[in-house]
C-alpha cells in the first residue's frame, strides 16, 4: 500500500532545508523499496519543528521534527514507515500536539493540511462552500453575513470590514477593484506569507467574494518582492482557477466575472499603508495621500476600491460558508473571531497560533511560546509590528483584544509577538524605532520626515549620557509632535515603542 | 549607450505592454536581466513608457529594491528587524564586520560581496533571517556567513 509522506514547502521550512529532506526521504525510500508518495504541503506553523514531516496511518498524520537529511536513514530504522514513537523527533499526531490542539483554526484550517495548489483537497476540506453561496446570494446580503461576524481588518487598524465593503457598493462607479494588502512589512510577522503558500484558493475565494459583494471585475494582490515563494505559489493558483473556470469571465457559471492580477512591490515599509499601496499599484513612489477621499470611494485609478489584508479577505470563505453568526461566536468584546498570532523573536516555541481574541498575551508567550528560545528570562514582548508598544511581563494579563491593547496605549496590529530576553536594551529599541521611521518615511510630511531623524539624534545622545534628562524631555516633546503632525500612522505610531519603552523601562534610558 | 542594454530595457516595457502603470514591474524585469538598473535604461524606459526621466528615476531610487550601480558577486541580505535583533542579528553584522574586513551597508571595492540590510523576511520564528543570493535562510550563524563571504573574497583577485 502506498504510504503519504507530507513535508512542507513553505518558505519558512525551506529557509531550514526542507527540499534537501524532501529529496532524501525520497532517497531513502527507494532505498528500501518503500512504497511512498511524498505531498509537499504548506506549514502547519509549528515552526520550531520545521522541517516537520508528516506520515499517515490508518487516516492519522504523525509528525515528526525538526528532521534534517543526516537523520532520515534512523528515522526510517525507528520505524517512521509505521509511525513509530522510536524516534526522538517522534512528536505524535500532529493535530493532538498541545501546540495545535488548542488552537481554533478557521482561517488556517487548510494550512499545511491539503497540497496548496489542489483544487479538490481545497474543495474535500471546506473550500468553495462560502464562494458557491455568496454567488446564491445578493449583493447585500453579503455583505450582511461579513458586517454581523463582527470582522474587522487584520492589516492593522481593526476597521470593521463590512462597512469598508457596504460604502465601496454603494458607489455607483462602473469600475471598482479588490485590492488585497500583501505587503506584510511588520517585524514579527508571517500570517499572510503563510496563508498564501499553504492556502492560496482561501484569499482568492475570499476576493471573489468580495468582488461579487462590491460589483468589483478586477482585483489585484499587491505582494512584498520578500515573498518570492508566496509569488509562485498565487500565480499557479491564480491559472488553475481560471482554467477550472473559477476567476475570469462568468464564474462557476454565474455569469459574474473577476479578473485578478498580482504587482510585486520594492522593498518599501511604507507601501503597506494602504494609500502608497495604491500609489505603487499604479507604478508610483509609494507616497502616502491625504485622505479623505477614503479608498473605498476613490482608491486605484480614482476608482472606488476595496482595500483589505490577506487575513481579512482570507477570513470571509468560513464567514459565508458558516454564517456570520458562526464566526462572531468567537472572540471578547468588539474583537470578534479569530487572529492567527505569530509567536517570533527570541522564542522557543515559534510560530503561528490561531486563537479566538481574548488569549491572554501571557498564555502565548508562555504557554504556546513556550518562554525564550535562550532559556533566560522574558523582559519584554513587542506586540503589532515596530509601530506597536513594548510590553513587559507585568502586563501579560493583558487579553489580546483591540479595546484592551488600546486602552495600554499598545496595539494588536498584525498579530505579531516579538519575544526578547534580559540582554535587551530598552534604550536601543526606541533608537531603532525612530531610525526605522527615518529609514522607510516616505517624506512626505516633516514631523515624520525630519521627526525620526531628530529622534534617532536624541536616542543616541541620551545612550551616550548625554544630558539625558533634558533629552528624556525633547524626546517626550518630538514625540507629541509626531503623533499629532503626522498624516499617517508611520509617523504617528512611532513614538508607541519609544514611549513604551520609557515608560516601563526608564532605568534603561539612565545609563 | 549599447544596444544589447537598451534593448533588454525596451523589450521588458514591451512585455508589460508599455504601460506606464506597470513602470515597477519593469524595473524589476531590468534589474533581474542586469543586476542593477543603469542610467540609460531610465532614459529608455522613460521613452517607452512614455513617462520623463525625473519620474522613472523617481520610483527607482524611493524603493530599497532597486540599485543603481551593480551588485557583489555574492549578495548577503541580513534581516535587521526586531525578531531578528532578539535572535541576535547584531552580533552577526559585527563578527563578520571584524573577520571579514567588509562593512555592513557596502558592496566591497573589489566587488566580491554586497552585504544589506532588510527589514524583515517573514522568517522571524526562525531567525536570524537572511537571503543569500536570493535565497531564504532561517537560523543563520555568523561562522556560515563568515565561510561564505571568505570563499567569495578567494574567487576575485
Ligand atoms: C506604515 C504602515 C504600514 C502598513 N502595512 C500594512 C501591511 O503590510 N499590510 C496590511 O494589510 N496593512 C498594512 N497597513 C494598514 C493599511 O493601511 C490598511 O489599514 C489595511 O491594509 C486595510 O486592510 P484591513 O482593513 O483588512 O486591515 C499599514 C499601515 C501603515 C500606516
Ligand atoms: S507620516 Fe511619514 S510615512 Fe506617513 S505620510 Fe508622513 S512622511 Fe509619509
Ligand atoms: S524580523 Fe527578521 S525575518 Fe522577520
Amino acid at each position: 500500500m502506498t504510504r503519504r509522506v507530507f513535508i512542507p514547502d513553505d518558505a519558512a521550512a525551506l529557509s531550514v532545508g526542507a527540499d534537501a529532506v524532501a529529496s532524501e526521504f525520497a532517497l531513502e525510500a527507494e532505498r528500501r523499496g518503500a512504497d511512498v508518495t511524498i505531498i509537499r504541503t504548506g506549514s502547519r506553523g509549528m515552526l520550531w519543528l520545521e522541517p516537520l514531516v508528516e506520515i499517515e496511518v490508518d487516516g492519522v498524520r504523525i509528525g515528526y521534527g525538526p528532521v534534517a537529511p543526516e537523520l532520515v536513514g534512523a528515522l526510517f530504522d525507528d520505524g517512521f514507515l509505521d509511525g513509530g514513537s522510536a524516534s526522538p523527533l517522534h512528536i505524535g499526531p500532529v493535530t493532538e500536539h498541545p501546540y495545535f490542539a488548542r488552537q481554533t483554526r478557521l482561517t488556517f484550517a487548510r494550512c499545511g493540511l491539503t497540497d496548496p495548489l489542489s483544487l479538490s483537497d481545497y474543495e474535500a476540506n471546506g473550500g468553495l462552500v462560502g464562494l458557491r453561496k455568496a454567488l446564491s446570494m445578493d449583493a447585500e446580503a453579503i455583505i450582511e453575513a461579513v458586517t454581523v461576524s463582527g470582522l474587522r481588518g487584520r492589516g492593522g487598524a481593526g476597521f470593521p470590514t463590512g462597512i469598508k465593503w457596504k460604502t465601496c457598493a454603494e458607489q455607483t462607479d462602473a469600475q471598482k477593484y479588490i485590492c488585497c494588502n500583501a505587503d506584510e512589512g511588520d517585524s514579527g510577522t508571517f500570517a499572510d506569507r503563510m496563508l498564501m503558500e499553504g492556502d492560496p484558493f482561501c484569499l482568492i475565494e475570499g476576493m471573489t467574494i468580495a468582488a461579487l459583494a462590491v460589483g468589483a471585475s478586477k482585483g489585484f494582490i499587491y505582494l512584498r518582492s520578500e515573498y518570492p515563494h508566496a509569488k509562485s505559489k498565487l500565480e499557479r493558483a491564480i491559472a488553475l482557477c481560471e482554467q477550472a473556470g473559477l476567476l475570469g469571465e462568468n464564474i462557476d457559471g454565474s455569469g459574474r466575472s473577476f479578473e485578478l492580477r498580482i504587482r510585486i512591490g520594492a522593498g518599501s515599509y511604507v507601501c503597506g499603508e494602504e494609500s502608497a499601496m495604491l500609489d505603487s499599484l499604479e507604478g508610483k513612489r509609494g507616497e502616502v495621500r491625504a485622505k479623505p477621499p477614503i479608498p473605498a470611494i476613490s482608491g486605484l485609478f480614482g476608482k472606488p476600491t476595496v482595500v483589505n489584508n490577506v487575513l481579512s479577505f482570507a477570513a470571509a470563505p468560513f464567514i459565508l460558508a458558516n454564517g456570520g453568526e458562526a464566526y462572531r461566536e468567537f472572540g471578547m468584546g468588539r474583537s470578534r473571531g479569530t487572529q492567527p498570532f505569530q509567536l517570533a523573536g527570541n522564542v522557543r516555541q515559534g510560530g503561528l497560533v490561531e486563537l479566538a481574541f481574548g488569549v491572554t498575551l501571557g498564555e502565548l508567550v508562555h504557554e504556546f511560546g513556550g518562554g525564550t528560545q535562550s532559556g533566560a528570562p522574558v523582559r519584554a514582548v513587542q506586540v503589532g509590528g515596530p509601530l506597536g508598544a513594548y510590553l513587559p511581563p507585568e502586563r501579560f494579563d493583558l487579553p489580546m483584544d483591540y479595546e484592551a491593547f488600546l486602552e495600554a496605549g499598545a496595539m494588536i496590529g498584525h498579530g505579531g509577538v516579538v519575544v526578547f530576553d534580559e540582554r535587551v536594551q530598552m534604550a536601543r529599541q526606541a533608537r531603532f524605532a525612530m531610525h526605522f521611521c527615518a529609514e522607510e518615511s516616505c517624506g512626505k510630511c516633516t514631523p515624520c520626515r525630519i521627526g525620526a531623524v531628530r529622534g534617532e539624534t536624541i536616542l543616541d545622545q541620551i545612550i551616550a549620557g548625554d544630558d539625558v534628562a533634558e533629552n528624556i524631555v525633547r524626546l517626550d516633546e518630538l514625540c507629541e509632535v509626531m503623533e499629532e503632525g503626522s498624516l499617517c500612522a508611520m509617523g504617528g505610531l512611532t513614538p508607541m515603542p519609544v514611549r513604551s519603552a520609557l515608560k516601563y523601562w526608564p532605568g534603561d534610558f539612565q545609563s | 549607450m549599447s544596444d544589447h542594454l537598451a534593448e533588454i530595457a525596451r523589450a521588458a516595457c514591451a512585455r508589460h505592454d508599455n504601460a506606464p502603470d506597470a513602470l515597477i514591474e519593469v524595473l524589476h524585469d531590468v534589474q533581474g536581466a542586469l543586476g542593477h538598473i543603469p542610467r540609460e535604461a531610465v532614459s529608455e524606459i522613460a521613452d517607452a513608457l512614455n513617462l520623463s526621466r525625473a519620474d522613472v528615476h523617481g520610483v527607482v531610487t524611493f524603493y530599497h529594491d532597486f540599485r543603481i550601480s551593480p551588485p557583489g558577486a555574492l549578495v548577503v541580505k541580513l534581516c535587521r528587524a526586531e525578531a531578528c535583533q532578539a535572535r541576535d542579528c547584531e552580533t552577526i553584522v559585527a563578527e563578520v564586520e571584524t573577520r571579514c574586513d567588509v562593512r555592513w551597508g557596502d558592496t566591497s571595492a573589489d566587488g566580491a560581496v554586497s552585504l544589506e540590510n532588510v527589514y524583515c523576511l517573514g522568517n522571524c520564528a526562525l531567525g536570524p533571517a537572511a537571503l543569500i543570493d536570493g535565497e531564504l535562510f532561517g537560523r543563520v550563524s555568523a561562522d556560515r556567513v563568515e565561510t561564505l563571504v571568505k570563499a567569495a573574497q578567494r574567487g576575485k583577485p
